[in-house]
C-alpha cells in the first residue's frame, strides 16, 4: 500500500463570478515528488496552486497537507512554502527585517540564527542590512526564496517562479529547486515553460477548463509530449 | 497567543515602515492642517464665530485625515504582493485585522497629536481642562472608526480604485461617531454637566464595541479570495 500523499486535494470547485476556475479537481502529490502543473491560460493552474497554499478558498472540496485540513487548521500552513514571481517583500525594510517579520509570523525559535543561515544560503549576507528598495529582480527572487523557506517547509509550491529572471538567475533557481527535491521536499510547480523544470519533474498534470485532462509520469521527450498535447483528441 | 504575537508583529512592521518613509503621517498631518485652514478662511468672520465652528472642524479634520492613514495601510501590502506572505503564515486571518487596526489607531493618534494643538491655535480655543476631555473623545472615536476603516480598506485594497472607493464606502459609517463626538465636544467646551454628555459617550463606546467585533468577525471573509 502506498503511503498517504503529502498534498491531497479532492473535489475542488472554485468560481470567480461566471468563470469556473476549478470544476472538481482531484490532485495528489506523494512525498518527495516534483509535479509540474501545465495547461493553457485560464485552465485553473494558478487557482489550484493558490488553493493548495490556502490563498484561495474553494467553494467545495478540501485540501489536506501532510494529513491536515489546510482551510480548517491555520497551523497546517506551516508545512507550505510558496514562491511566486511576486517577491512578497517590503521595499522599505531590509532583508533582515523582512525575514524577522516572516519569522515572527511563523513563531520560529532561534530566528536570528535561521535568518543569518538563510541570507548566507541565498548569497545576500552582505546586503542583509540595506533596504530592499533598489534590489534587482534576481536579488528579490533570492530573498523571496529565503522568505519562503525560512520555516523549513517540507512542501514547496512554485507559481511561475522563473518569470522575469535572466538566464543566470533562472539556472540558479533551477539548481535550488533540484537540491530541494533531492533533499526530499515535495514540490508542485506551475510554469508556462515546462522546459525550465522538465528534467527535474517526476510527473506532469495538465489542466484544461478547470479539470485534470492528463496525469502521467513525466515523459522523457518534452517535444513529443508537446506535440501529443496539440493533437486533436479522438472522439 | 499566536494571534496576539502575529498582530503585534504586523503592527510593528507597519509602524517601522511608516517611521522610515513617513508617507501616511506627513500626508495626513499636512492634509489635517490644510482642512483647518480651508475652514478658517472659508467663513464670513462677522457671521460665524470661530468658537461655534471649532468643534465641527476638529471632527471633520479627524475623519478626513484618518481616511488618508487608512488608505495607506493596505496599499503598502500591494508592493510585491506582500499581503500574501501574511495570508500564507500559520496565523488566524483576524491577526491581520488586529495588527492593521493597532497600527492605524497609533497613526491616527499621531496625526491627532499634531492636528489638535494646531486646531487650538487656529480656532482660538481657550486653553482649559475640558480640552483633555475633547482629546479623549477623539481617541475614543478613533478606536471605532479605524476598526470600520481597516475592514473597508481591506475590502477595497485589491480593487483598481482603492483610493477612491474607501472614502465613498467609509464616510457614511463615520457619521455616528462624528455626530456623537461633535455633540459631546460642544457640551464639554461649554462646561455643561456630565449628565448631558453621558448619552453621546455611550454612543461612541457602543460604536467602538460593535465595529471592533463586527470587523474582526468579517475580516477573514474579506481577505480570503
Amino acid at each position: 500500500m502506498s503511503p498517504p500523499p503529502v498534498i491531497a486535494a479532492s473535489g475542488l470547485v472554485r468560481r470567480f463570478g461566471a468563470v469556473t476556475a476549478l470544476a472538481g479537481v482531484d490532485f495528489t502529490v506523494q512525498a518527495g515528488e516534483l509535479v509540474l502543473l501545465l495547461g493553457p491560460n485560464g485552465a485553473g493552474k494558478t487557482t489550484l496552486l493558490r488553493a493548495l497554499a490556502g490563498l484561495v478558498r474553494p467553494l467545495r472540496g478540501s485540501v489536506r497537507i501532510a494529513g491536515r485540513d489546510l482551510h480548517a487548521e491555520p497551523d497546517a500552513r506551516r508545512a507550505v512554502g510558496f514562491l511566486s514571481h511576486q517577491a512578497m517583500l517590503y521595499d522599505d525594510l531590509t532583508p533582515r527585517e523582512n525575514l524577522r517579520f516572516a519569522a515572527a509570523l511563523h513563531g520560529l525559535d532561534a530566528a536570528e540564527r535561521r535568518i543569518d543561515d538563510a541570507l548566507a544560503a541565498v548569497g545576500l549576507a552582505s546586503r542583509a542590512d540595506t533596504l530592499v528598495r533598489g534590489f534587482s529582480r534576481g536579488m528579490l527572487q533570492r530573498l523571496a526564496i529565503a522568505r519562503a523557506t525560512l520555516h523549513a517547509p517540507p512542501v514547496l509550491l512554485l507559481d511561475e517562479p522563473f518569470t522575469g529572471l535572466d538566464a543566470d538567475a533562472s539556472a540558479e533557481l533551477r539548481r535550488w529547486i533540484g537540491a530541494r527535491r533531492d533533499g526530499g521536499d515535495t514540490v508542485a510547480a506551475v510554469t508556462h515553460d515546462p522546459a525550465e523544470l522538465w528534467p527535474l519533474a517526476d510527473r506532469v498534470v495538465v489542466l484544461q477548463g478547470g479539470r485534470v485532462a492528463l496525469d502521467e509520469p513525466r515523459p522523457a521527450d518534452l517535444a513529443a509530449f508537446r506535440a501529443r498535447l496539440r493533437e486533436p483528441r479522438a472522439a | 497567543m499566536t494571534l496576539v504575537r502575529a498582530a503585534i508583529a504586523i503592527a510593528l512592521k507597519d509602524l517601522r515602515i511608516e517611521a522610515r518613509n513617513r508617507t501616511a503621517l506627513l500626508t495626513a498631518v499636512t492634509f489635517a492642517v490644510l482642512v483647518q485652514l480651508v475652514f478658517l478662511f472659508a467663513r464670513e468672520p462677522g457671521a460665524v464665530r470661530l468658537g461655534v465652528l471649532a468643534p465641527s472642524v476638529l471632527w471633520i479634520t479627524l475623519a478626513l485625515s484618518g481616511l488618508v492613514v487608512l488608505n495607506r495601510g493596505f496599499l503598502l501590502e500591494r508592493e510585491h504582493a506582500a499581503l500574501e506572505a501574511i495570508l500564507l503564515a500559520p496565523v488566524p486571518r483576524s491577526a491581520l485585522f488586529w495588527g492593521k487596526w493597532l497600527a492605524n489607531t497609533a497613526l491616527v493618534a499621531g496625526v491627532l497629536a499634531i492636528a489638535f494643538p494646531v486646531w487650538i491655535l487656529f480656532f482660538n480655543v481657550v486653553p482649559q481642562p475640558a480640552l483633555l476631555g475633547v482629546l479623549g473623545l477623539a481617541v475614543l472615536a478613533a478606536v471605532g472608526f479605524t476598526a470600520a476603516g481597516t475592514l473597508f480598506a481591506a475590502m477595497t485594497a485589491r480593487t483598481r480604485y482603492a483610493e477612491l472607493l474607501l472614502p465613498v464606502l467609509l464616510l457614511p459609517f463615520l457619521i455616528p461617531p462624528l455626530f456623537a463626538g461633535a455633540q459631546a465636544s460642544v457640551r464639554l467646551l461649554a462646561g455643561r454637566p456630565f449628565g448631558e454628555l453621558a448619552g453621546w459617550l455611550r454612543i461612541l463606546a457602543a460604536y467602538d464595541v460593535v465595529f471592533l467585533m463586527l470587523a474582526a468577525l468579517l475580516f477573514p471573509t474579506v481577505v480570503d479570495e
